[in-house]
């Protein structure tokens, strides 16, 4: 296996707060890395540096042996970095079909067309668009409004936004948060088999089972620091991120 | 209907109103037209980039201006030049001052690109007001030829068919971009900017796109206008009036369709001509400021969104 992504010595503040510190990471191609740690810990920041919604000062990120420094958000996206957003971002004046077809018009179809890489041809966009919000159970409202939706169903667009991308590389940023129990088992299913179809997948989440069951790898931010990383059951006896979980 | 039929129908529309204008035989219909058209290519300029894309540009007056401008210092250099020609080049100043504008400004979001925009406004009003060469603050003289060229009939007949053409071109370009992957891009941007660069969209690009339209197509509106008044002087090229119009008539049509701006256009155009005959004439900003807040508040959608409400 090789790394698909790589994090060196990333660190972001904002004004005096030192939201990340010096992060390494190492995401190998066709890994589920889980990546845990208390609110406001730095997660999301990470997620928004490696993908281009913020700017990172110091350290650098590859993904695929290119830098991505310096490139905007959609750039990276074009290459086959995709995220979903933590609270949900869907576009609110198009019906939900019109949400997943953004990504088809403009990632999929604005690589180069090439081995192991084919347009949607014009026609079958909407077909596709269905496929997606089916596989995560959002057909009967293909042609609502997001503001129709309940928050869960929010995710799950977010989601099958992000996975229309046809990414190499998808991070959930707590896609399960207010779930019940079978739809947490439905996205882990999900997760699990869009992984199967090759997509590296990186998860952040508070949900420990769906945490335990769909990682294979278990990193752990605290305060803008790494405090740990290697296999899961591993991972939580550690004493330190129980007492940042737990205190002393 | 596809892009073609509906451009023919758009040319239909433009012969058959301009056919009604020969049959009432009367100039004062041809310079009530002028207006209503006027509007219509000024309103759809303005919603390429406030309906489409969301960014609320006030500085109308500083595009549609230097359409206007651009003509009066080309019949100056060059008065043999024909008005099309002198158009064209009006739209492709204000299309690059559009371009300039969107990349200084458009990393502003909301209310603050705005502000900039009004700031745009009153600087190239102090430019032009202190360009001799264009008359500065004094105002420049443009003679309207007597009869239209090619067609015969009075002038204004020829710059009415000038302006209907524009009409077609902005509307085809509006109908174009919303049925394109651009005009999903524009809603894209104007729903959640940080969500659309995440989907991929090429946020400043498309916006830099929408910019320089949107400046272009006030620069076409504003290009004839020199001819149409005959006199022009900073405080009536930059008349507060086009840009509360161009706001207010998308915002009365509605903003998410080719339709909203024309509905607008027509609507508030043609009342406040009305009223500017038979009441006052300077009641003109007044019923569009009260429309608007009046729509704002019971349509937020449009008249236009109204009825799309009900179809869905």
């Amino acid at each position: 296996m090789s790394a698909l992504l790589h994090v060196e010595g990333v660190g972001k503040r904002f004004g005096g707060f030192v939201a990340l510190e010096s992060i390494d990471l190492e995401v190998n191609e066709g890994e589920r890395l889980g990546l845990i740690g208390p609110n406001g810990s730095g997660k999301s920041t990470l997620v928004n540096c490696i993908c281009g919604t913020l700017r990172n000062e110091t350290g650098k990120v590859t993904f695929a042996g290119e830098a991505l420094d310096g490139l905007a958000a959609h750039e990276r996206t074009r290459r086959g970095l995709a995220r979903s957003f933590q609270l949900p971002r869907p576009f609110g004046s198009l019906s939900l079909v019109e949400n997943v077809r953004i990504p088809i018009l403009y990632t999929v179809n604005a690589r180069k067309v090439g081995p192991g890489h084919q347009h949607v041809a014009h026609g079958a966009i909407d077909a596709r668009c269905r496929d997606l919000l089916g596989e995560v159970g959002l057909l009967a409202k293909a042609d609502r409004l997001p503001r129709d939706l309940t928050q869960i169903e929010m995710r799950k667009l977010e989601l099958a936004r992000a996975m229309a991308a046809e990414p190499r590389l998808l991070i959930a940023d707590e896609v399960m948060a207010g779930l019940s129990h079978t739809e947490v088992d439905e996205i882990i299913a999900l997760l699990i088999r869009v992984n199967g179809q090759g997509v590296t997948v990186i998860m952040i989440e508070h949900i420990m089972r769906a945490v335990m069951e769909v990682s294979q790898r278990l990193a752990v931010l605290v305060a803008g620091r790494k405090i740990a990383d290697g296999p899961p059951k591993e991972v939580v006896r550690n004493p330190e991120v129980v007492r940042a979980y737990l205190g002393e | 209907m596809r892009a073609v039929p509906f451009v023919l129908c758009l040319i239909v529309a433009a012969f058959a109103i301009f056919g009604v204008g020969r049959l009432i035989g009367n100039a004062y219909a041809f310079f009530l037209g002028y207006v209503v058209v006027q509007y219509i290519v000024l309103g759809t300029a303005w919603n390429i980039l406030g309906g489409y894309t969301g960014y609320v540009n006030f500085g109308v007056t500083a595009f549609f201006a230097i359409g206007a401008y651009s003509t009066v210092a080309l019949y100056k250099l060059v008065p043999a030049m024909p008005l099309p020609l002198m158009v064209l080049i009006g739209g492709v100043l204000a299309g690059i001052v559009g371009l300039g504008t969107g990349y200084l400004t458009l990393r502003l979001r909301g209310v603050f690109f705005s502000i900039a925009t009004l700031a745009l406004a009153v600087v190239v009003q102090t430019l032009i007001t202190n360009w001799d060469f264009v008359g500065g603050a004094r105002g420049a003289y443009v003679l309207r030829p007597k009869l239209a060229p090619l067609m015969g009939g009075e002038y204004v007949q020829y710059l009415f068919v000038i302006m209907l053409g524009l009409c077609v071109i902005v509307l085809a370009t509006a109908r174009a971009i919303e049925r394109s992957s651009l005009g999903y891009g524009f809603a894209a941007i104007r729903d959640d900017e940080a969500a659309a660069e995440a989907a991929g969209v090429p946020t400043l690009k498309l916006k830099l796109i929408a910019t320089t339209l949107s400046g272009g197509f006030m620069g076409m509106a504003g290009a004839p206008l020199p001819y149409y008044v005959t006199y022009l002087d900073p405080t009536s090229g930059f008349n507060l009036n086009y840009a509360v119009n161009a706001i207010a008539m998308p915002l009365i049509g509605g903003t998410s369709s080719w339709l909203g701006p024309v509905v607008g256009a027509v609507l508030v155009g043609g009342l406040q001509e009305v009223l500017r005959v038979t009441i006052s004439s300077a009641a003109n900003v007044l019923i569009a400021g009260v429309l608007m807040v009046f729509f704002v508040i019971v349509a937020p959608q449009g008249i236009v969104g109204l009825f799309q409400r009900k179809r869905r």
